[in-house]
């Protein structure tokens, strides 16, 4: 039996929930927990219906689940939402003095969250109510998230205490109803873990990288990067400037690229649209750029606050002109953290755009992560050092491999840089000439070649001689395990194969595997199987199955296990 | 030992008898005077006429996109703070495709002097109208003539706060040169709207047009914001040249406390030295 509980807790905007999941998540973590917590939220301030799933699972939870164990209702529309999916033993705590459940329920918890709350010396401590009922459920102490509270207020008089009452107040009330009613998962050794969502993990990687400035407008889902890194500003060099549009953010980050430090901009699909003139340019002037696209459900508008897989299609082919770039992607916090370094890597060596795609799913996601390794990052700029490029220096002089050395403007007394985005010789000035155009289209083509060798072949995970292949790409990751691990306990073998570089395509493992299985299928969060397409395009295979979502919201393990199920 | 000459590079593209002769030599007179070399300035600048400027004066260039050449300048001015950033390019560039870039780059401050050559007239696609064309000037797509007010920049900069405002014409050369010493010895953004003729595709606005109207009023006190917008708004038989206004205040750079210390672009850097910013997550 898989050790595990589901906890949903719901709302309106504005009532809190994020406070209510990271207090408890936290907590958990030290606790020795390890947890999945996902938010489903409007794209509104105020209203509506919000809700975070939180998982806490035996080893390392991929993805959150149904059915829910414990219930959190802060307004009745979250009862009547999810009522249905709860377990015959779970748990409701919600605030009888905000509604009454219809009909009689063993399951119902009531905590009177605002009055407790108004009693410990504030009413919007109803969330901290609501984790002290939510600890004695699950059987844990207080003690964690005490101390989680005085980290957290540490700078405000007496309120952290008051929170710590308010916790204890709705531990005390809980405990009448049950105590420990849950089967906990084993536990870690506490405290070794780090609780973080993926822009979270984005921004600190930038950080590590040496990522110097960010350009961005702010857009959902990719404003955490932005807001993590201008929270540094003050104690590390980097420089983060909220841009008056994407136009002016990456050309912004492309006047600083050029000037000498590592650039970042982030942005969602919109965004990039309106950045795909200056993508274009990167690839022009030859500038090392990292790109990070945070995907939501288009076109337009879209979804705002929900997923999507939609715009690999996209990033691979925007910008007019041709040009190198390479794509990598968001698939795990794990494997995120090290793929965003690469993106810098790669941009600095080929001197070229870098393109990173998340998504809402990954963005806004927390988990339990081991802490990362600082000393697997790497800063190799690529800047040519006195002796290492000829004189008088040419900013495109060509050569082996169409990469030029690169110096900085102002390096070296004499020499300068000119970069254009017309077509130029290799001292960067404008030509119209053909035979001139031809050698700068090659030399910039060729870099591709090299660049295609330094991407990694998609991630294989399960039955080694698998019948059926499931083929994924991005923020996927971790539920296409899951539902690989179930299959197999199925007795039906799968495997997955799973991209995070996937461009230029790595086609070697698609070739030796596709042949082999009886079955494969592209799980994709988005309408047409952009992967799908991409591998046909790329290798000449046709994926003949397909299961693909795209209704805003990711997938749950359970929907890709009852697709395959249907074909057995 | 460097001469002004040494900053003139290549073979223009430019018709007989355009403004831009004189802008390119009085700015390389202007950085010779100011004891530059190559090396250490930047001129960024969008797609025209003017903006071939990098091709044609010998320091570092970045010549991007129409309408983008605020944007990378201020970005160099972070990644390295010890750079002279200019931007050249035309009113189309700068007023029109440019037009939100101007005005926040107005708001920030960045130390940038920003030169306009300003022919009141779309030049490399060949006479449309631009956003400084004379209300009533026919062109082959405003054909019965521009329907709506010309942009006056210089009251526009000044209304946003820029701290240094100046009127130049091509015509009036040692007086450009002055002023673009001043534009980038200034500490911020510093705004030149440069007169000039386009004796191809602008009839009205000839070097004759303007060389009988400009004129140097006296100006007294280049602090005085009121007496600034009097200047700038004067646009009729008598156009006023001039650094109207001058009058330093906190620049972008200030405001940045990274940039305490060393260039950005030359800082060393270790990933394994940052590994306790994850502590936090813990």
């Amino acid at each position: 039996m898989v050790m595990e509980v589901n906890i949903v807790v719901g709302g309106a905007a504005g009532q809190g929930m994020e406070t209510v999941m990271n207090l408890l998540g936290k907590g958990l973590v030290r606790e020795g927990y390890d947890i999945i917590y996902t938010k489903d939220y409007m794209s509104r301030v105020r209203g509506g219906h919000n809700f975070s799933r939180l998982r806490i699972g035996a080893g390392r939870s991929w993805s959150t689940a149904e059915p829910i164990d414990i219930l959190v209702a802060l307004n009745e529309e979250t009862y009547n939402l999810h009522r249905h999916n709860l377990v015959p033993s779970g748990r409701i705590i919600y605030d009888p003095e905000q509604f009454e459940l219809p009909d009689k329920d063993d399951r119902a918890v009531p905590v009177e969250l605002a009055e407790l709350a108004k009693k410990a010396g504030n009413k919007v401590m109803a969330n901290t109510v609501a984790v002290g009922a939510m600890l004695v459920l699950l059987g844990l102490d207080t003690a964690a998230v005490e101390q989680v509270l005085r980290e957290v207020f540490a700078e405000k008089d007496g309120v952290a205490e008051k929170n710590i009452d308010a916790l204890k107040s709705g531990y005390e009330k809980a405990s009448r109803f049950c105590r420990a009613c849950f089967t906990m998962p084993p536990r870690n050794e506490g405290g070794k873990k780090l609780f973080i969502d993926g822009n979270q993990v984005l921004g600190m990687s930038a950080l590590a990288s040496g990522c110097r400035f960010m350009s961005a407008y702010p857009m959902t889902p990719s404003t955490g990067i932005m807001n993590y890194l201008a929270g540094k500003s003050n104690e590390f060099p980097v420089v983060v400037e909220q841009a008056e549009d994407e136009i002016a953010a990456v050309n912004m980050a492309l006047g600083a690229s050029y000037t000498g430090v590592r650039a970042l901009t982030a942005t969602s699909g919109g965004g990039f649209s309106l950045m795909v003139e200056g993508l274009s340019l990167a690839g022009m002037t030859e500038s090392s750029l990292v790109i990070i696209v945070g995907m939501r459900p288009g076109p337009a508008t879209g979804l705002p606050t929900r997923t999507e897989q939609g715009d690999l299609g996209f990033v691979i082919n925007a910008g007019h002109g041709e040009f190198p770039r390479a794509v990598l992607c968001a698939t795990s916090h794990e494997d995120a953290f090290y793929r965003l370094n690469k993106a810098f890597e790669l941009a600095d060596r080929y001197q070229t755009p870098v393109i990173f795609l998340s998504d809402q799913n990954f963005a806004d996601t927390y988990r339990s992560v081991e802490p990362f390794d600082f000393s697997r990052l790497g800063y190799n700029r690529g800047i040519a050092g006195e002796g290492e490029f000829e004189k008088p220096y040419k900013r495109y002089r060509l050569g082996e491999g169409g990469i030029s050395p690169r110096i900085l403007p102002g390096q070296f007394p004499g020499e300068v840089v000119l970069v254009d985005s017309d077509e130029h010789d290799e001292n960067g000035n404008i030509i119209e000439d053909a035979a001139t155009r031809r050698a700068m289209v090659e030399k910039r083509m060729r870099k591709l070649e090299a660049l295609a060798e330094e991407l990694d072949e998609p991630d294989i995970f399960g039955d080694p001689h698998p019948e059926r292949l499931l083929i994924g790409w991005g923020s996927t990751y971790g539920v296409l395990r899951e539902a690989v691990d179930a299959l197999s306990a199925a007795g039906m073998k799968t495997a997955m194969l799973h991209f995070s570089d996937i461009w230029p395509l790595p086609k070697k493992r698609i070739k030796e595997l596709l042949p082999e299985v009886r079955k494969s299928y592209c799980v994709e969060n988005n309408a047409s199987g952009q992967l799908a397409a991409l591998i046909r395009r790329e290798t000449g295979f046709s994926i003949d199955g397909f299961i693909r979502k795209y209704d805003g919201r990711p997938f749950l393990a359970r929907e890709i296990v009852e697709e395959v199920e249907k074909d057995a | 030992m460097l001469r002004a000459e040494d900053y003139l590079l290549g073979e223009t593209a430019w018709c007989p008898g355009c403004g831009n002769f004189a802008i390119r030599e009085a700015l390389a007179e202007a950085l010779f005077a100011l004891g530059l070399a190559p090396h250490e300035v930047l001129i960024c600048s969008g797609i025209g006429q003017a903006a071939k400027m990098p091709h044609y004066i010998r320091t570092n260039g970045f010549n991007g996109l129409h309408g983008r050449a605020l944007p990378p300048a201020l970005g160099a001015r972070v990644a390295n703070k010890n750079m002279k950033v200019i931007v050249e390019s035309g009113d189309g560039d700068s007023y029109g495709e440019g037009g939100n870039h101007f005005i926040h780059n107005i708001r920030r401050n960045p130390d940038i002097a920003h030169f306009v050559h300003d022919n009141q007239v779309y030049g490399l696609t060949k006479g449309q109208a631009s956003p400084t064309s004379e209300q009533g000037m026919k062109t082959v797509v405003q054909v019965d003539g521009v329907s709506i007010p010309a942009l006056n920049p210089l009251l526009v900069a000044l209304v946003l706060g820029a701290g240094f405002v100046a009127r130049c014409f091509s015509g009036e050369k040692e007086h450009l040169k002055e002023t673009m010493m001043a534009a980038i010895e200034f500490p911020g953004y510093a705004l030149v709207d440069i007169l000039q003729p386009c004796p191809s595709f602008n009839r009205l606005n000839t070097f004759g047009w303007y060389k009988n109207k400009v004129y140097f009023p006296e100006i007294k006190d280049s602090q005085d914001w009121a007496s600034a917008l009097e200047l700038a708004g004067q646009w009729g038989e008598q156009i006023p040249l001039g650094i109207f206004y001058n009058r330093p205040r906190a620049t972008f750079e200030s405001s940045l406390n990274a940039l305490e210390g060393e260039p950005l672009a030359y800082r060393p850097f270790d990933p394994r030295r940052v590994a306790a910013v994850q502590d936090e997550f813990l």
